[in-house]
């Protein structure tokens, strides 16, 4: 059995932009996100000796002192760190080389590089077979009535029930999506933007963590 | 700076500054830089605008001619490098924002009525 490996690299947490399209130096038109990332600050070290595992935590978005709880101010008071939206964790092999409170930039990164990107895909709620799965539909006229029904959903008394992972209607998007092996076009270390080449999940102002890639098959 | 004001100064360092007002119904001649066995070389594309879509950085001419008895149509971003440079030759008075109705005419019925403001 494979053993599970964590993502080895640290990251940055950023807020999606939007997106637009811009000229690479052939003179193509390419189509970018931006992603304004950073700067996060290191609110813990996590280590194995006292934790069970390897792994950076960062903090990122501002937020009022009245929107966090007691534990929460506590812990980020004993890091320096600023009121903070978000806390995510980095697993890393030796997360001793960050301090906690050091700030981490897009400086991280440079144009070119492969990254992976995770965020939460456009919710659309409860959807039907058409939309969700791209079911074909039924007649709408001549007498029909099955208009948006999914058809047969499996044979009879054998096997007497519905295999699991059968496609039917439910809650489409606003999931954990991860895009891999997107190249950064573009860093703007002043303003603290990536400009990604593609598209990333969700709708401008989301929530997105940006990875050096983690490409299958590649040593380490 | 909200998010649409920085992507709006992200495209603008990719604006030119020099380019023609163009509208539908000129008739443009586009140089187009192509890349020939390791050279660049600009082609002309001379031809009647029958759209233009977009802003700023996304600006767009569909420019339409006829060659050898065959329609084509090629979609420009003006914005572009690629775009080396683009003459105005002569306009058209007009009454539609597309000119969608040229492809179905063909010889005398494509020309358009000039326009010397």
């Amino acid at each position: 059995m494979a053993l599970w490996r964590p993502v080895v690299a640290l990251g940055i947490l950023g807020t999606k932009l939007g997106m637009t399209q811009l000229f690479d130096e052939t003179g193509k038109a390419v189509p970018v996100t931006v992603v304004q990332a950073g700067p996060c600050t290191v609110t813990q070290l996590k280590t194995t000796a006292t934790d069970g595992y390897d792994a950076v935590q960062l903090g990122f978005g501002v937020t009022r002192e009245k929107t966090l709880s007691k534990p929460e101010r506590g812990h980020l008071q004993k890091a320096n760190a600023p009121w903070v939206k978000h806390l995510r964790e980095y697993r890393l092999d030796n997360p001793t080389q960050y301090q906690v409170g050091q700030q981490i930039t897009v400086a991280l990164f440079q144009p070119g590089q492969r990254v992976d990107v995770v965020g939460t895909s456009i919710g659309r709620g409860f959807a039907g077979y058409q939309r969700r799965h791209h079911f074909g539909r039924g007649p709408m006229a001549h007498g029909s009535k099955n208009h948006r029904q999914p058809g047969s959903i499996g044979a009879g008394t054998t096997p007497g029930r519905v295999y699991p992972g059968k496609r039917m209607a439910g809650q489409m998007g606003n999931q954990r999506v991860t895009i891999k092996d997107l190249s950064i076009f573009k860093i703007d270390p002043e303003r603290h933007l990536i400009l990604i080449r593609g598209s990333v999940p969700g709708k401008p102002g989301a929530l997105v963590s940006v990875t050096p890639a983690k490409l299958v098959g590649a040593k380490g | 700076m909200n998010a649409q004001a920085i992507i709006r100064s992200l495209e603008a360092e990719y604006l030119k500054t020099d380019l023609p007002q163009v509208e539908v119904g000129d008739v443009v001649k586009v140089g187009v830089v192509i890349q020939e066995g390791g050279k660049e070389r600009v082609q002309p594309y001379e031809g009647v605008v029958i759209a233009r879509r977009g802003t700023g950085v996304n600006l767009s001419i569909t420019v339409r001619k006829t060659f050898q008895g065959v329609g084509v149509e090629r979609v420009f971003l003006l914005h572009s490098p690629r775009i080396a440079n683009i003459q105005i030759l002569r306009r058209s008075v007009v009454r539609r924002a597309k000119l969608y109705y040229l492809r179905q005419r063909v010889g005398k019925a494509t020309r358009l009525k000039q326009r010397f403001n």
